[in-house]
């Protein structure tokens, strides 16, 4: 009775703070300390998906050199300076800071809601975006030079003092702009 | 300033009979989104959202096509929304048969119509009764699991479908017909459309439009997808795409970027496998014919002039054995005292009774149209708090509504119920390798949730 209860703890343990971990291993592969359970480790945890449902967004940064400084410009003006950190996925950051970008597909780029604008010195520190982050901008009313999705974003320390502007609402808008007749 | 921040303080922390209560018709997208605002900007009030089938989410559900789980995605903040101690889900009660817009006016000081544009446009031609001649929202819904559309008839023992219109729902149904069924088998589509999409016969799908490459609605997203479709070749008519290629670099960006993929994948004439997708463009059906089931259509060939397609007298028939129309919604007015706009089937705003998402825009756009539409709405019913032009009187809510349910022995659904349908689902989609397989019958529905 009492050792199936400690073992499910522990694995629930490791689980909830898998994220710890696949931190300590990017930590302990950029120091170039490989151990060997980080291989072990790896077997049981997921590495890479969990950036992306928010949750290492909320947590903190650990040190100084990790925090990235991103201003969010929202529709009426407003600026609000969050600290995020290395890695963060804006999208998420927005959420935990109570931003309004919404990520209706939740970063699986399936649709328009987290669309924002990059302030023009940070756009060109920003990779490229892929055919299909394109494609779904076309859809974005608004669309302007330097457009993109929120949730493609991944801060780096190159990004810090990043100024993200959110677009304005609008009523009855169309595809690119223009109000079509029914048929 | 601050008589506003009392006031919702006041209703904040009051009892439940002072609380100010907002009804929503329709627990689709701009149902959602719009009560998701609303919590924000009213803190305090109490939603109600009802809703014509006892399950949630509308298109997200019964029209997003299954092969776009990520578009679906959205649920989750859906039922976030749906889960706060605030929000009420009742499912399986229309408006206009099992209540009217003025007893929900009698219990709410707000009342949201979202409700959407459920019918769809008819070409009013001849011929358009034929056997094989579908409604493309229909054809959807069958495939679907949509419960008033799970017996509709489609024959596809065809070899050529032709669809009328190209928009995203065109596509939809194009690239369904032409998906291999194997690729389908991993996607929550019904059990018995698989079964007779197995079977289909369908080797070419022509998408007919009155207009020319530079009006398509598709976008390219959806565009793309066809392009990259196992064992489908795409075919563009002869001559329709030359006219295009000097004036695409002159479009504004999104138009741009489809015209230029448009103008590539038209110059490209390798075959890519036994089945194909044609565009046709610059023709207008003039009438179906057949006797009993369709057999072609016949086709007027349009001049544009401007932006406008004007039929000239030059006609032919294309040959076909199926037949989809694809040529927009519209939506009804579902209760004689909702003040509808006939001429433009939308529902303009008015204090105390706003409309939301298509009903408020006209059936276009994607999800994040309606996002931003309801978002508005919302803030708009905001205003319209604070200056106080809602009633301020204490309103019963869904008590009221309720006791009309009861007397009427209507068997309604709530949000625990739509839980327990959505268990089954999932569980009955496991065993046959699915994200979940829809029950498509409303008596069954009621069995597991109903309460």
């Amino acid at each position: 009775m009492f050792l199936p209860v400690t073992v499910s703890k522990l694995v629930r343990g490791v689980y909830y703070n898998r994220h710890l971990i696949s931190l300590s291993r990017i930590y302990l592969q950029n120091h170039q300390t490989k151990f060997q359970f980080v291989s072990i480790w790896k077997r049981f945890i997921s590495t890479t998906q969990c950036v992306c449902h928010g949750e290492y967004e909320w947590q903190d940064p650990k040190s100084e050199a990790e925090i990235v400084h991103v201003n969010f410009v929202d529709k009426d003006g407003k600026c609000t300076e969050i600290k995020g950190k290395v890695g963060d996925n804006v999208l998420y950051l927005a959420h935990r800071h109570g931003i309004q970008m919404e990520g209706a597909c939740e970063a699986s780029l399936a649709c328009t809601t987290c669309h924002c604008y990059i302030a023009d010195n940070y756009l060109a520190k920003l990779p490229t975006a892929e055919e299909k982050e394109d494609d779904l901008l076309d859809l974005a009313p608004f669309l302007k030079e330097n457009s993109r999705l929120g949730c493609q974003i991944i801060l780096d320390k190159s990004l810090d003092g990043i100024e993200i502007t959110l677009p304005a609402a609008t009523r009855n808008f169309y595809v690119d702009g223009h109000t079509p007749k029914p048929h | 300033m601050r008589w506003r921040y009392l006031r919702h303080i006041v209703r904040k922390y009051s009892k439940d009979n002072n609380r100010f209560h907002v009804g929503i018709v329709g627990a689709g997208p701009a149902g959602f989104y719009c009560a998701q605002q609303l919590l924000k900007t009213i803190p305090g009030c109490q939603i109600d959202i009802y809703e014509k089938l006892p399950v949630p989410f509308g298109l997200v559900r019964y029209g997003v096509a299954p092969d776009h789980p990520e578009v679906k995605n959205v649920i989750n903040t859906f039922s976030k929304t749906a889960s706060n101690e605030h929000v009420r889900f009742i499912g399986n009660v229309t408006l206009g048969r099992h209540i009217t817009l003025a007893q929900l006016k009698h219990s709410y000081h707000a009342v949201v119509l979202a409700y959407g544009a459920e019918e769809d446009r008819k070409l009013n031609i001849n011929g358009e009764c034929l056997t094989n001649v579908v409604s493309a929202t229909k054809f959807i819904g069958w495939y679907n699991g949509q419960p008033q559309n799970k017996n509709i008839k489609v024959d596809l023992n065809a070899e050529h479908a032709v669809i009328i219109g190209q928009g995203n729902v065109a596509l939809d149904v194009a690239r369904i017909l032409l998906t291999p069924v194997d690729i389908l088998r991993k996607t929550d589509i019904t059990e018995y459309s698989l079964e007779a999409l197995a079977k289909s016969k369908v080797k070419k799908v022509t998408l007919v439009g009155r207009r020319g490459p530079l009006q398509v609605a598709f976008t390219i997203k959806e565009f793309r997808e066809m392009l990259k479709l196992p064992a489908v070749s795409t075919n563009f008519y002869e001559g329709q795409m030359n006219t295009i290629e000097n004036v695409i670099g002159d479009l504004p960006r999104p138009r741009k970027r489809l015209m230029q993929l448009m103008y590539d994948a038209s110059q490209k004439l390798e075959s890519r496998g036994d089945k194909s997708f044609d565009i046709l463009f610059y023709r207008t059906p003039i009438s179906l014919l057949g006797s009993d089931k369709i057999e072609g259509i016949e086709l007027a060939i349009n001049r544009l002039e401007g932006d406008k397609a004007v039929i000239t007298n030059e006609k032919y028939t294309l040959k076909c054995d199926l037949a989809f129309r694809s040529i927009g919604y519209r939506s009804i007015q579902a209760d004689p005292d909702i003040p509808f706009n006939r001429a433009s089937s939308i529902v303009p705003q008015s204090t105390g009774i706003y409309s939301v998402g298509w009903l408020s825009s006209g059936p276009i756009g994607v999800i994040v149209s309606t996002m931003s539409n309801a978002f508005q709405t919302a803030s708009l019913i905001g205003k319209d708090f604070e200056k106080g032009l809602l009633s301020d009187n204490p309103k019963p809510g869904y008590s009221y509504i309720s006791k009309i349910l009861k007397d009427k022995d209507r068997i309604t659904i709530d949000w625990n119920g739509w839980t327990k349908i959505d268990r089954v689902e999932i569980e009955r989609g496991m065993k046959r390798g699915k994200p979940r397989e829809k029950i498509v019958n409303v008596d069954e529905m009621l069995k597991i949730g109903g309460t």
